[in-house]
């Protein structure tokens, strides 16, 4: 592959040709704000937050969308860069409701990160606020678009990687938002739930619908694989006092970064009231709760008793595709060596 | 999947048949979709006019069972025109002669009769796959559960081989996996004939290394299939059954008939985080943890084995499965303590070749895909690169031979399943989430507006369905998404459950029920 040199804050990198200037500072461990950028989706330059400074060039560039070229010198963080980066949020903040207290979104909102990075407390500019009615009328997230920064990811999401084109940009001006056609709201829209659209938002426009108050900090994230289908989705759980409170997907090999509608929001049966928390004998037709010693003790009896009088080939189990790969050997493993069967089959099949 | 799911991205052509990707694999589905915006052709081949179709250049919307008719026809056009792959068939491949032969017979014009399609369409998809680079084929349960399952399957490999797509990237045969670990469950020995890694309970010297390494006595005889599980238990020659983690009553073929079975059991423990359908019927019943509450791996579709880790407690008295099969099996006297999974999948990769080089530390970040034979193997993205695990790549032609099921006048049109977006399998987890629920609440049969209309149905009624082995009650869904001597319905809901209608037919060498064929007749409810 060919490589350029460049000099970025006066340190000299190589780095490959195809590399955008974002990319090239990114390796150098350099961080450039960026609110519409996102490495799956094509170049979107709109929220300008990645400017830098190019010798030579007029204007400050989007560092997003501009390729490297051998020789160039970028400032990724002079006054000038910084001061319009203020300026950018400044009129952000200039139509964005100011309820960080309240916000759901408060604590991993990109606005709100980087208002507190570049010193931006209040806006200097009055003018007229958005005034939507929330799109509530998916049952797993609300399109609040008084939130929304117009950065595009969730639009983009729709149509480049999930393809569903359930949503887009309506009006122009002041008055662009992200909507259904013709306003017809999420639930009676070709919308499949996928919910990528709400991973990617940077700020409190496209919120899941949470049956847990929670805060991000609050929480820990657990890398797991789904427990659906047989993609083998990477996610992270978001675990609050011992409860699965949401669901982010994780860049894994086979979903890079994408979930659908059960991985990302079909967690709720792990907390649920029906779960088994103890073992039941049914004892006249009747369940009956039990000790662990008690339902052991019944089935090694039931396992004796059968074999000695039948022997091991009237046993039979099923284990399980939804079990792990451990379990599943211990399955096989208890049937074979432990009763002395072969009759050990799973759903493949159905 | 010979391939991996990244290769998706990167197909010339990707031909659907027998899987309804974007409900059931959205994941996969999603970089289908990106595929063909980036210029791969598609081809779907399906009775239902699926999601995907409308993204197609070709869609083949065949009759139910008729899957060995169109990849003959397909096949036949291939050689008839010469764009077959010759030197990759010479080279790489045995018995094509036999192909040649049989596919012979299969024209379009005769089998688009069969298939109740237009031949041109089978034109068009044979030439478009055969001109591909590299064109993958993706199936799922369409294919599969059939009377003539297995043969299905030959004859995608057999498209495959023609056309050279074996052994190549963004190419291959790609079943797609319905269940999280139904991969993992098959390579870890949960089938009757099989140990870990597909290694024979038959072969004396596959036994005699098992009983080495787990010190004890091995049954060479090959155990039952589920379906013979089922049949054995309802007859008396099962008697003890043992279910983890599966809810047979909803999910397999003819329910009144797994009911018997399952009461005539002399004992039946079932083992799964909530009291399912199939729980129900249990004399013990053993609570185990969610995926979320323990560690362990998972092998997805593509063979890539992915860790599982466990994030907050389990409720109750509830255990993980493994500590549960380690403590019955300790008291049944096989002495062996395991502390921790990770120390089970040691032991699987010192006896299973495919999993030799896995180990916790390998696949903290990310997951290896099988075969990874050595510590130092960095896993294998795709098979039979170079040369086939058994050397030539065989063909195995097979003629198209009618479903089992048929329709008469009593059940008129065929009924075929699946699954929906919004559920999974029996519900047991997706119907306790309420947004779910409520995108996706009851069973419904979908019926063309035609058929509807003759039938003086409207949407939205509930109507009853009947098979040669039970009736239930569901509601109609009018959709022109299904042709007029097809019906669909899913097999999730216990009210309005599809597999009341089902038939245990089996295919003789997978064991699979012939589950997507069912005569059925549909009755307005005065």
């Amino acid at each position: 592959m060919d490589t350029v040199i460049i000099k970025i804050n006066d340190e000299r990198v190589e780095v490959p040709n195809d590399f955008t200037i974002l990319q090239a500072a990114k390796k150098m461990g350099i961080d450039i704000p960026t609110l519409c950028y996102d490495e799956r989706l094509e170049s979107h330059a709109a929220c300008r937050m990645c400017v830098v400074e190019v010798e030579g060039a007029r204007n400050l560039q989007t560092s997003c969308s501009l390729k490297v070229a051998d020789g160039m010198e970028i400032k990724t963080h002079s006054e000038r860069v910084i001061q319009a980066r203020k300026d950018i949020l400044d009129l952000l903040w200039a139509n964005h409701p100011n309820d960080c207290l309240t916000c759901e979104k408060s604590g991993e909102c990109k606005l709100q990160e980087y208002c507190y990075k570049y010193d931006v407390k209040e806006t200097t500019f009055e003018g007229k606020r958005k005034n939507y009615e929330i799109d509530d009328s998916s049952p797993f997230f609300y399109n609040n678009q008084n939130k929304c920064i117009n950065c595009g990811k969730c639009v983009r999401v729709c149509s480049e990687l999930q393809h569903t084109n359930a949503i887009g940009f309506s009006e122009r001006g002041f008055n662009t938002h992200v909507s259904t056609p013709f306003e017809i709201g999420i639930d009676n829209s070709v919308c499949v739930s996928c919910g990528n659209c709400v991973s990617v938002c940077p700020v409190g426009a496209l919120m899941p619908k949470s049956k847990e108050k929670f805060r991000l900090w609050e929480t820990k994230k657990v890398r797991t694989t789904c427990s659906y289908c047989g993609v083998g989705c990477q996610m992270d759980l978001l675990v609050k006092d011992n409860k699965v409170v949401g669901v982010q997907p994780a860049n894994g090999p086979s979903n890079n970064g994408l979930l659908c509608v059960k991985g990302k929001f079909g967690f709720n049966f792990i907390n649920h009231p029906d779960r088994l928390n103890k073992p039941l004998i049914k004892k006249d037709g009747q369940f009956v709760e039990s000790s662990w010693e008690e339902a052991y003790g019944l089935i090694v009896e039931k396992v004796n008793n059968i074999k000695s009088e039948k022997g091991s080939e009237v046993f039979a189990g099923f284990t399980s595709a939804r079990c792990t790969n451990e379990e599943n050997y211990l399955f096989q493993k208890l049937f074979r060596a432990g009763i002395g069967t072969n009759s050990v089959d799973h759903c493949a099949r159905l | 999947m010979t391939n991996s799911i990244a290769e998706v991205k990167d197909a010339d052509v990707i031909f659907v048949i027998g899987s309804n990707t974007t409900e059931n694999h959205p994941v996969i589905g999603a970089q289908m979709k990106q595929a063909k915006a980036q210029g791969a052709k598609l081809i779907v081949a399906d009775p239902r006019k699926i999601d995907l179709a409308n993204d197609s250049d070709v869609f083949l919307q065949i009759k139910p069972g008729t899957n060995i008719a169109l990849l003959n026809s397909m096949m036949n056009v291939i050689i008839e025109e010469g764009l077959e792959d010759k030197k990759y068939i010479a080279e790489r491949t045995e018995d094509y002669e036999e192909l040649v032969k049989l596919v012979k017979a299969y024209t379009p014009e005769k089998i688009g009769e069969i298939c109740e399609i237009d031949p041109e369409d089978i034109r068009k998809a044979a030439r478009i796959y055969a001109k591909g680079d590299k064109s993958g084929i993706y199936y799922a349960m369409g294919i599969t559960q059939h009377k003539k399952g297995t043969h299905g399957v030959m004859a995608v490999s057999n498209l495959a081989l023609l056309c050279g797509n074996i052994g190549k990237e963004s190419a291959g045969v790609n079943p797609l996996r319905g269940q999280n670990n139904v991969q993992g469950a098959c390579d870890m020995g949960g089938l009757p004939a099989d140990y870990p890694g597909y290694q024979k309970v038959f072969k004396p010297e596959i036994q005699e290394k098992f009983e080495k390494t787990w010190n004890t006595k091995l049954s060479p005889k090959v155990g039952l299939t589920i379906p013979e599980v089922i049949h054995g238990a309802e007859e008396g020659s099962v008697n003890f059954l043992y279910i983890m983690g599966e809810n047979p009553m909803i999910s397999d073929p003819d329910i009144n008939h797994v009911k018997k079975a399952l009461d005539n059991v002399d004992f039946l423990v079932v083992q799964d985080i909530f009291l399912t359908e199939t729980a129900e019927r249990a004399d013990v019943v053993l609570p185990a943890a969610s995926f979320a509450e323990k560690e362990g791996t998972f092998t997805n579709s593509e063979r890539r084995i992915q860790r599982v880790r466990k994030a907050v407690e389990a409720p109750g008295e509830a255990k993980p499965d493994w500590v549960i099969l380690m403590d019955i099996m300790n008291r049944l006297g096989y002495d062996k303590k395991y502390s921790s999974p990770s120390e089970i999948m040691d032991e699987i990769a010192s006896v299973t070749p495919q999993y030799g080089g896995i180990s916790y530390d390998r696949i903290s970040k990310i997951g290896l895909q099988w075969p990874c034979p050595s510590k130092s193997h960095p896993g294998t993205k795709y098979l039979h690169k170079g040369v086939f695990a058994r050397g030539k790549g065989l063909f195995m032609p097979q003629e198209y031979v009618g479903s089992v099921e048929s329709v008469d006048s009593e059940y008129p049109y065929i009924m075929t399943t699946g699954r929906v977006l919004y559920h999974y399998h029996s519900r047991s987890m997706t119907g306790r989430v309420e947004g779910l629920n409520k995108k996706a609440p009851v069973s419904f049969i979908e019926i063309n507006p035609a058929t509807a209309n003759r039938l003086n149905i409207e949407d939205g009624e509930k109507v009853k369905v009947t098979s040669r082995r039970g009736t239930i009650t569901t509601m109609a869904k009018i959709t022109d998404i299904i042709g007029e001597d097809t019906v669909f319905i899913p097999f999730h809901y216990a009210d309005g459950a599809a597999n009341v209608l089902t038939g245990t037919e089996l295919d003789p060498i997978a064991k699979i029920p012939e589950l997507k064929v069912t005569a059925v007749r549909i009755e307005k409810i005065l």
